[in-house]
C-alpha cells in the first residue's frame, strides 16, 4: 500500500463538500433529537421492561445479522462464479423482499410457513407435527428472508470487485478452490463482511412490525415497540429520546466494531473482463453451488410467489386513488435516489480517508423514525405548516434510509478506483470536474447503478419512512396499502403490493442496467 | 398502526389560506382515507355550509392526541375526531378542549352526557371467526378450548386496548388468570388490526379480536356470510368515538356547525359502511339490511372514564407478565 494514496493538493473543493454532506446527515438527526429532549424538558431514564425490550431487540439483531450474512455468502459466490440462463433475473429478483412492505412480505411468509402454509400442509401430508414460525426464530427468518437478499447482492458486488486477471493468474498456477478462497475470496471476504453485518444489524434494531408480528407475544417487544408506548402511553417524550439514542449508541458501537474488523487491501485494477473460475469447474463445487441456488430460490421465492399470486387476484379493479398513489410514490423515489447517491457519493469521498465517516451514513436508519419525525414536526412547527413540508421531508428521510445502503456498495469501490487509478490522474492533472467526467462516473457507473437501484427501490417501498409525513393530497403507494387493509380490503391491498414490487423492481432494473450497459454481471 | 403513520400523521396536511371561512378537523387517518368517511363528510359539510372542511389525518386515535398535545393551543385545529373513550380522560388532562353547545337524543346503550365530547359513533368489541366452526361463549370457554386467536398489542392499537379493558372490567381481580389461561390460544400479538385481520383471514387464526360490525363488511361488500361475531356471556366492550372543540378556535360557530351535522342524518347514514360501526343517532332511514344479522351483545361493558387510566395501567401489567412468560 502507498504511503500517502490521497495526495493532499486535491483536497478542497471536494472536501467541502463531503463536509456539507456530513454535517447534512448529522443536522438532520440530531436536531430534531435535540428537539424532542428540549420540549420533553430533559431525559427520563427507562423502566425495567425497556431494557428487557433492549436485550431482546439486540438478541433478535444479532442472530438475523449473523444468520443474514452466513447463508449470504455461499449463494453470492455461487452467483459470483456460475453463468447460467436466468441469472440476471434472479439477481434482479433477490431486490425485491427487502421492498416489500412489512406486513406484505410478512403475509408472504406466513403462506409458506404459516399455520396453513405450504410447509405445514407437507409436514401433514407425510405424518409430522406442524412447525410454529412465531417466536423468535420466527422473527429471525423474517429478517433473513428481508435482507439475506439485501446482503447477498452487496457481497456480490464484492466478488465482482477481484478483477478476472486474478482468478486466470489463479488458475494458471494450479490454485485448487481452497487456496482460491484464502487469497482472493477471504480478504474481500475480510473487508465487505463487517459492513454488510453493521448493515442488516442497524435495520433489524429498529424492526417493529416483524417482530411483534411473528414474535408471537409481548416477549419480542422491541425498542421501537418501548418508544411507540412511551410516546402513546405515558407521553414520556425524554424516555423516548433517550431510548432513541441507546438505539443509535448501539449502530454506532457496531459501526466502529464493524470498521475495526474489516481489513482493507485492494486487488489493484484489471481490464473488467468476466470472470472465469477454472479452479471452481468441478462436479461437487457445481453441485453445491446448483443446490445452495435453488434452496435460497426456494426460500425467497416461494413467499414472493405468494405474492404475487395473492396480488394477480386484487389486481383487477384497483382503485384509482392507488394509481395516484404510484406516481407520487415513483416521482419521490426519484427525488430520493438523487439526494442520497449525491450524499453518498461526498461521504464516500472523505470515507477514504476517515473511515469513521461511514457510521455517520449509518444514522439514518439507526434512529427511532418516530422520535425524528416527532423532533423534525417540533422544529418546522413553530415556522411553518409542517404539512407543507411534507413532500420534501418525506425524500430527504427517504434519501437518508438509502444512504446507509449506497454508501456500502459506493464508499470500497470508489476507495479501490482512487487506489488504483488516482495516482495517474493526479499525474495526469485530473481534477475537480474532468475527474469527475472521465474518471469517477465511467468507472464508477456499476456501483453507482446499483446504489441508485437500491436507494429507488428503498424510498418506494420502505413504508416506515414513506408513511412518516404523509399527505391526505399526495399518500404514497405504501400508505394507500395500510389504508386498504385497515378499510377491510385486503384483496385490493395485495393487489396494489404487487403494483409496487413492480413498479420498484422496474425502477431497480433500470438503474441497475444503466450501470451495467457494457457488462454482462 | 406503525410508529411511523403515527408521525405520518403528525406531519400530515393543514390548513391553507383562502377566503371562505375554514374548519380545520383533526382525524385518524382510517377517516380521510378514500375508503374511509372522510371524502363524503367532507362534500355533504361543504354543501351546507359555505365553508371549506380541511380533514386532517394524523394516524389513529391515540396518535392524533399526541400531535394534539405537541401542539398545545396553538393548533390550527378547530375540532378534534376520533378520539374514543380510552382517551377522553388524557384528553381532559390537556385543557385544550371546551364544552359544545349540543343537545342531541343519542342511540347509545349507554347513557351520554359528557359536557365536552360527542360521540359519532360507536361499536362493540368481539371475537370474530368463520361460520359453523366452534364457539366458545365466555374467555373461560375460550381459554379452555383450543382455538387459536390473534389480538393488537394494546400498547399499539385501540382494539388491543379495548381487550384488555374488557377482560379487566369483567373479570376484575381474575383477569391475570384469564389471561394466563387465554396464552396458549394466543397465535400472536399484532401491533395494529389490519396485521391481526389479514392474518386471520389468511388462515393463521381461528378467531381474530375485531367488531361485532365487522361480518357487516364481508356481507354488504364481498356477499359473503362466511364471518360471524362470536357473543360473550359476560357481555362486550365498548368503543365510542367522540369529537371535541378545541377552546382555542377561532372558528366557534363554524365549529358547533359541524358538531351539529356530525350528529344529523347527513353525516350518520354515512358512518355504517365506511367506518363499519353503529352510528351515534339512527339515521332515518336506519341501517342497511345486513346490520339486522349481527349479534346484539346483551350487556354493554364500558370502564368509566375517570377510573379508565389507572386500571389500564394495572391491566397491562397483568397482561405482560401473563404472556411474558
Amino acid at each position: 500500500m502507498a504511503a500517502r494514496p490521497f495526495p493532499l493538493r486535491r483536497a478542497a473543493f471536494s472536501d467541502a463538500l463531503g463536509w456539507v454532506a456530513v454535517a447534512l446527515v448529522s443536522g438532520f438527526i440530531l436536531f430534531p433529537l435535540l428537539a424532542v429532549f428540549w420540549r420533553a424538558g430533559g431525559a427520563s431514564l427507562p423502566g425495567p421492561a425497556d431494557w428487557s425490550a433492549l436485550r431482546f431487540t439486540v438478541l433478535q439483531s444479532v442472530l438475523s445479522a449473523f444468520f443474514s450474512i452466513a447463508l449470504a455468502v455461499p449463494v453470492a459466490r455461487a452467483l459470483a462464479r456460475r453463468q447460467f440462463a436466468g441469472r440476471g433475473l434472479m439477481i434482479t429478483l433477490l431486490g425485491a423482499p427487502f421492498i416489500l412492505p412489512v406486513i406484505v412480505g410478512v403475509l408472504g411468509l406466513l403462506a409458506v410457513f404459516g399455520r396453513s402454509g405450504i410447509v405445514n400442509q407437507a409436514m401433514a401430508w407425510v405424518g409430522l407435527p406442524p412447525v410454529q414460525i412465531y417466536g423468535l426464530h420466527g422473527v429471525v427468518l423474517a429478517h433473513v428472508f428481508f435482507n439475506l437478499p439485501l446482503a447477498t447482492r452487496i457481497l456480490l458486488q464484492g466478488w465482482q470487485s477481484i478483477p478476472a486477471e486474478r482468478f486466470r493468474l489463479a488458475a494458471s498456477l494450479g490454485f485448487g478452490p481452497r487456496d482460491v478462497f484464502h487469497l482472493l475470496e477471504w480478504p474481500m471476504l475480510r473487508a465487505t463482511l463487517p459492513g454488510v453485518a453493521m448493515v442488516v444489524f442497524a435495520i433489524c434494531l429498529s424492526s417493529f412490525a416483524v417482530a411483534l408480528t411473528l414474535g408471537g407475544g409481548p416477549r419480542a417487544t422491541t425498542v421501537e415497540l418501548a418508544i411507540y408506548q412511551a410516546f402513546r402511553f405515558d407521553f414520556d417524550l425524554g424516555r423516548a429520546a433517550v431510548l432513541a439514542v441507546i438505539q443509535i449508541a448501539l449502530v454506532t458501537l457496531a459501526a466502529m466494531l464493524a470498521l475495526r474488523f474489516s481489513l482493507l487491501d485492494g486487488f489493484g485494477r484489471g481490464l473488467d473482463r468476466i470472470p472465469r473460475r477454472w479452479e471452481a469447474e468441478t462436479w461437487p463445487l457445481r453441485l453445491l453451488d446448483i443446490v445452495t441456488l435453488a434452496l435460497v430460490a426456494l426460500f425467497l421465492m416461494l413467499p414472493l410467489g405468494a405474492v404475487i399470486w395473492r396480488g394477480l387476484a386484487g389486481l383487477e379493479g384497483l382503485p384509482p386513488p392507488v394509481w395516484r398513489a404510484a406516481a407520487v410514490s415513483i416521482v419521490m423515489a426519484l427525488v430520493s435516489t438523487v439526494l442520497a447517491v449525491g450524499l453518498a457519493l461526498a461521504l464516500a469521498h472523505l470515507a477514504r480517508r476517515w473511515r469513521g465517516i461511514e457510521a455517520v451514513g449509518l444514522l439514518g436508519i439507526a434512529a427511532s423514525p418516530l422520535v425524528i419525525g416527532t423532533g423534525i414536526f417540533l422544529l418546522l412547527n413553530p415556522l411553518s405548516d409542517p404539512s407543507r413540508w411534507a413532500f420534501a421531508v418525506t425524500a430527504l428521510v427517504n434519501a437518508m434510509a438509502a444512504l446507509p445502503f449506497a454508501l456500502r456498495v459506493l464508499a470500497p469501490a470508489l476507495r479501490d478506483l482512487e487506489k488504483d487509478f488516482g495516482p495517474l490522474a493526479d499525474s495526469l492533472g485530473m481534477r475537480g470536474a474532468a475527474r469527475l467526467r472521465w474518471l469517477i462516473l465511467p468507472r464508477l457507473r456499476r456501483p453507482l447503478g446499483f446504489s441508485a437501484g437500491l436507494a429507488a427501490t428503498l424510498s418506494m417501498g420502505d413504508l416506515g419512512v414513506i408513511a412518516l409525513f404523509a399527505d391526505p393530497e399526495r399518500a404514497t403507494l405504501p400508505l394507500q396499502i395500510l389504508r386498504l387493509m385497515g378499510a377491510y380490503r385486503m384483496d385490493a391491498a395485495a393487489g396494489a403490493a404487487l403494483v409496487l414490487l413492480s413498479l420498484s423492481l422496474g425502477l431497480f432494473w433500470l438503474f441497475d442496467r444503466g450501470g451495467r450497459r457494457d457488462a454482462d454481471a | 398502526m406503525k410508529p411511523h403513520l403515527m408521525i405520518a400523521a403528525l406531519l400530515a396536511a393543514g390548513p391553507a389560506l383562502a377566503q371562505t371561512p375554514e374548519l380545520t378537523v383533526y382525524t385518524y387517518d382510517s377517516f380521510v382515507s378514500d375508503w374511509g368517511p372522510g371524502p363524503a363528510v367532507k362534500e355533504a359539510f361543504e354543501a351546507e355550509c359555505g365553508c371549506t372542511l380541511n380533514l386532517v389525518g394524523a394516524g389513529d386515535g391515540a396518535a392524533l392526541l399526541g400531535r394534539l398535545r405537541l401542539e398545545g393551543a396553538r393548533s390550527e385545529a378547530d375540532i378534534v375526531l376520533g378520539l374514543d373513550t380510552g382517551l377522553i380522560s388524557a384528553a381532559l388532562e390537556t385543557g385544550l378542549f371546551m364544552a359544545h353547545t349540543i343537545d342531541a337524543d343519542l342511540d347509545l346503550p349507554l347513557e351520554w352526557n359528557d359536557p365536552l365530547f360527542l360521540p359519532y359513533d360507536w361499536g362493540y368489541f368481539a371475537f370474530v371467526g368463520n361460520r359453523g366452526a366452534a364457539q366458545p361463549a365466555d374467555f373461560r370457554e375460550l381459554a379452555a378450548s383450543d382455538l387459536s386467536i390473534v389480538i393488537q398489542d394494546p400498547r399499539s392499537s385501540t382494539p388491543g386496548l379495548g381487550l384488555l379493558m374488557w377482560v379487566k372490567s369483567a373479570y376484575g381481580d381474575e383477569a391475570a388468570a384469564i389471561w394466563e389461561g387465554l396464552a396458549d390460544n394466543i397465535v400472536t400479538v399484532t401491533p395494529g388490526w389490519s396485521e391481526a385481520y389479514g392474518l386471520f383471514l389468511e388462515g393463521e387464526a381461528d378467531l381474530v379480536l375485531s367488531y361485532t360490525t365487522s361480518p357487516a363488511y364481508h356481507m354488504i361488500a364481498e356477499e359473503d356470510d362466511s364471518k360471524v361475531a362470536l357473543p360473550f356471556r359476560e357481555g362486550h366492550y365498548m368503543q365510542i368515538e367522540v369529537a371535541g372543540k378545541l377552546a382555542a378556535t377561532d372558528q366557534p360557530e363554524l365549529a358547533d356547525q359541524f358538531l351539529r351535522f356530525m350528529i344529523s342524518d347527513a353525516f350518520q347514514a354515512i358512518i355504517p359502511t365506511t367506518n363499519w360501526m353503529y352510528p351515534a343517532v339512527m339515521p332515518e332511514a336506519g341501517l342497511p339490511k345486513a346490520f339486522s344479522t349481527l349479534i346484539q351483545p346483551e350487556k354493554a361493558i364500558l370502564a368509566p372514564i375517570d377510573q379508565a387510566d389507572a386500571l389500564r395501567d394495572l391491566a397491562l401489567d397483568e397482561w405482560l407478565r401473563a404472556l411474558s412468560r
